[in-house]
């Protein structure tokens, strides 16, 4: 009887559409996150996360639309990141119908606006997401620093002194993405995830590798993340958001069922 | 069908509240307001909040709607959520210290630091997720929702009601913590139903079929 362990699919959003990991859904429902998002409500989500990677500021508007939307029959919590940058951007996205917005580069360059945001809006609304790839060579301690622009750029900042940083400022949680892993599905960095949650006293979300159920069971139980993240292993339909709690739970994770 | 006063006071984001009422009772009139008129005026209202209390009663307090709300809550049924409930007891020792609208008699209490489950492992604050309720009485905003089910939560402080009587459910972080209250004609929440799936529709459902009677 306790507080239970969160599995978040997150949809990665260009133009107004889901583009991975669709191929084997029904064609009418393919990309349209709207639908996506109805069909892990249904399957048991403990939240969805929206990330908008559309390159041009024109076309910003359509995230808000599918938070719009999903937000009016979907009453779970949603998280919409992505290109998140003024206090305006984030009661945009909270009029839409979020309830919080992850925040990642412009964290990096401004830390202040992480403070301005938590002190305006809450901390329970600012969702840092850190970016971290490891640097340190084998053989050496273990040591990982941020990394901006989808991994891109490194910003000389180690990942766990960032993190708890971010926690001071009033992030409220942190969506702690492994560049080493993402994409890979050889699971979650266990150590690195490990490294953050055990120095930062608010939630961490794990994110980046994920292949199989066991992966999120080990990033709650190995990982010690309060919440696991999830993109392609529940678009490509291989597993439901139902089948991971259940494998979860046989691993003696508290989770809703 | 009745209307419901939800009550605006710059508090955070009311769309999601006013989605989840008319999407568990569509008859019902839903506005969302700061006149006192409106809210007076409604057969019911909710107090939703987010953020700092300091905030929330300042608000408040300059827009003269702590009056309204404590009229409010002598006379129709009333749903306090998240800040919503906790601005209801005497005080809250959020901000270092700050004096709340007393209708419900207690003080509002932060975590205490360090928390660790039965493993040792240490908690995280906010308590953020979904936890279980455990409901201790009866009531019609309990109607049609089993025993300990799961509400969405997030939140670093919580009520310590004066009198163990108004409880109406407990949640477990670790230590058995008050995340329901009710008195008369009042009800209030720590959780969010509004992000509660099934569960809270079903409570918003029965709050707005609810007459204020126990």
């Amino acid at each position: 009887m306790s507080l239970a362990k969160r599995i978040i699919p997150c949809l990665d959003v260009d133009n107004g559409r889901v583009v991975k990991g669709v191929k084997f859904v029904d064609i009418r429902d393919a990309g349209d996150p709207v639908e996506i998002a109805r069909r892990y409500d249904r399957e048991g989500a403990d939240e969805i996360t929206f990330l908008d990677i559309t390159a041009t500021h024109d076309n910003r508007d359509t995230i808000v639309h599918v938070v719009e939307q999903v937000a009016s029959e979907v009453f779970i919590p949603l998280t919409v990141g992505g290109g998140i940058r003024t206090l305006d951007d984030i009661r945009r996205m909270l009029n839409a119908g979020a309830d919080k917005v992850g925040i990642n580069s412009a964290a990096v360059f401004n830390p202040d606006f992480v403070r301005e945001a938590a002190e305006r809006f809450g901390s329970q609304c600012i969702v840092v997401a850190i970016d971290a790839k490891k640097v340190s060579a084998p053989g050496e301690p273990s040591r990982w620093e941020i990394f901006t622009h989808g991994g891109r750029k490194p910003a000389g900042i180690d990942a766990i002194a960032w993190a708890k940083k971010m926690v001071d400022f009033g992030a409220g949680e942190i969506l702690l993405t492994s560049m080493d892993r993402d994409g890979t599905r050889e699971g979650f960095d266990l150590p690195l995830t490990r490294a953050i949650s055990e120095a930062v006293t608010v939630p961490v979300i794990a994110s980046g590798g994920v292949g199989n159920l066991d992966h999120l069971a080990d990033g709650i139980i190995d990982g010690k993340a309060d919440a696991v993240l999830a993109a392609s292993i529940f678009h490509f339909a291989e597993y439901t958001i139902g089948q991971a709690k259940q494998q979860m739970a046989s691993r003696g994770i508290e989770v809703r069922l | 069908m009745s209307s419901v006063a939800v009550i605006d006071y710059g508090m955070g984001n009311l769309h999601s509240i006013v989605k989840a009422l008319q999407h568990a009772a569509p008859e019902a009139d839903v506005v969302c307001v700061s006149d006192a008129d409106v809210i007076l005026n409604a057969d019911r209202v909710v107090f939703p909040g987010v953020g700092a209390i300091r905030d929330c009663m300042q608000a408040l307090n300059q827009s003269g709607l702590s009056d309204v709300i404590q009229q409010v809550a002598k006379t129709k049924p009333l749903l306090g959520i998240c800040l919503g409930m906790q601005a209801l007891l005497t005080d809250s020792e959020e901000n270092g210290g700050t004096p709340c609208l007393d209708v419900f008699s207690g003080h509002v209490v932060h975590f205490s630091e360090p928390l660790k489950d039965g493993n040792g492992n240490s908690l995280k604050i906010p308590h953020m997720g979904w936890n279980q309720v455990h409901q201790l009485q009866q009531h019609p905003l309990w109607e049609n929702i089993p025993q300990d089910s799961r509400f969405y939560f997030v939140h670093s402080y919580y009520a310590k009601p004066d009198n163990a009587a108004i409880m109406a459910a407990t949640t477990q972080y670790p230590e058995a913590f008050t995340c329901a209250l009710t008195q008369d004609n009042v009800f209030a929440v720590q959780f969010h139903p509004e992000k509660s799936q099934a569960v809270g529709l079903q409570l918003l459902k029965n709050f707005l079929h609810w007459d204020g009677q126990a």
